[in-house]
């Protein structure tokens, strides 16, 4: 099923490595790619995205806040925060707008997780 | 001078930064377990500059004396690791980890003890993840308490040394409620900058795989 997953990361080598680790795993995906929250949030502006996958500490707004604000535009979008930073209140705000956590450094194994929930989520709205 | 400022391709800084960004996430971790409150971090910055350069981008941002936590690492590559406070903040911070005020004529032994522990832990944590994703063994000096400008923190031993190009890294950090905030900082030499980019290449190709057109 073409679903699409947006990629928002400041750092050009994760968004590789998050990219590699979605076509592995859900080669069927149309991947967007953001380098900040202002270009994501452009991005969701103008085309529909299914599942996103955003990093926590980038320049401008956070990955926490991203969140709460797609999650506010689109209640029944995927959701991750991709982090190291696991610290109480960030692990509390993540779940406060039905985030799940994907540890950095981001693995396939750490992905499969989230997007297998994700697919499944498309599907049962799909029908 | 132009050949050491390209020293470091975009996605080598780009991979060295997420690193950094990775190693001090988790040491935020740990420090939030410390002092029990949010700790918030920058983004990493890092620049080719002297070590001269360096201590006065520090000193030009801060007017009191500066307490640092430093720990000298060596192995691949070596260099000094500092946890750098604005002196209010320093004792803000041991109060935090002692969970109440120092009081008593051993009040500043027990400051500086707190400060080397919580500097062991932030600093430890984020050399020992980089260690790890980049696959090699570092050691890491006794922690040791500084107390001066940004000149004291960052000199070298050699007087000459000083005017040599590092590689430095800084990340903002500051905890909620406790009036707390200052640096974690990092100081590489060049020749050791040299292997890093040869370990960061490495790190590159393992977590890209050999099948990406046009990356590494």
């Amino acid at each position: 099923m073409g679903a699409t997953i947006l990629i928002v990361d400041d750092s050009k080598l994760a968004r590789i490595v998050m990219g590699k680790a979605i076509t592995a795993l859900q080669p069927e995906w149309t991947r967007v790619e953001a380098g900040n929250a202002d270009e994501a949030l452009a991005i969701v502006d103008r085309q529909a995205v299914d599942v996103a996958v955003l990093d926590f500490n980038m320049p401008g707004l956070d990955g926490l806040a991203l969140a709460a604000e797609l999650r506010r535009r689109f209640p029944a979008m995927s959701i991750a925060v991709a982090t190291a930073n696991v610290q109480d209140e960030v692990v509390a705000g993540a779940r406060a707008v039905n985030a799940t956590f994907i540890s950095k450094p981001v693995t396939e194994d750490g992905m499969r997780g989230f997007l297998s929930g994700a697919a499944l989520r498309l599907r049962s709205a799909g029908q | 001078m132009t050949e050491q400022i390209i020293f470091l391709e975009d996605l080598e800084r780009d991979a060295l930064t997420e690193l950094v960004n990775i190693g001090v996430s988790r040491s935020a971790v740990s420090l939030r377990k410390m002092v029990g409150e949010q700790v918030i971090l920058s983004v990493p910055s890092l620049e080719l500059m002297t070590r001269t350069a360096a201590a006065k981008l520090i000193r030009e941002q801060e007017n009191e004396d500066l307490v640092a936590v430093c720990q000298d690492f060596e192995g691949a590559f070596s260099g000094r690791a500092l946890l750098i406070f604005p002196e209010d903040s320093s004792l803000a911070l041991a109060h935090a980890v002692a969970g109440g005020p120092l009081l008593g004529d051993e009040a500043h032994l027990m400051e500086d003890e707190a400060l080397a522990e919580t500097g062991n832990v932030v600093l430890n944590g984020c050399l020992a993840s980089m260690a790890n994703m980049l696959k090699r063994r570092l050691t890491l000096s006794l922690p040791m308490v500084l107390r001066g400008n940004g000149k004291l923190l960052f000199e070298a031993t050699e007087v000459e040394a000083d005017r040599r190009v590092v590689l430095f890294l800084y990340i903002n950090f500051a905890i909620n409620d406790r009036d707390v905030r200052g640096y974690i900082a990092m100081l590489m030499d060049l020749p050791s900058l040299g292997i890093l980019k040869g370990l960061v290449n490495d790190f590159i190709a393992r977590v890209v795989g050999p099948d990406e057109p046009g990356v590494v």
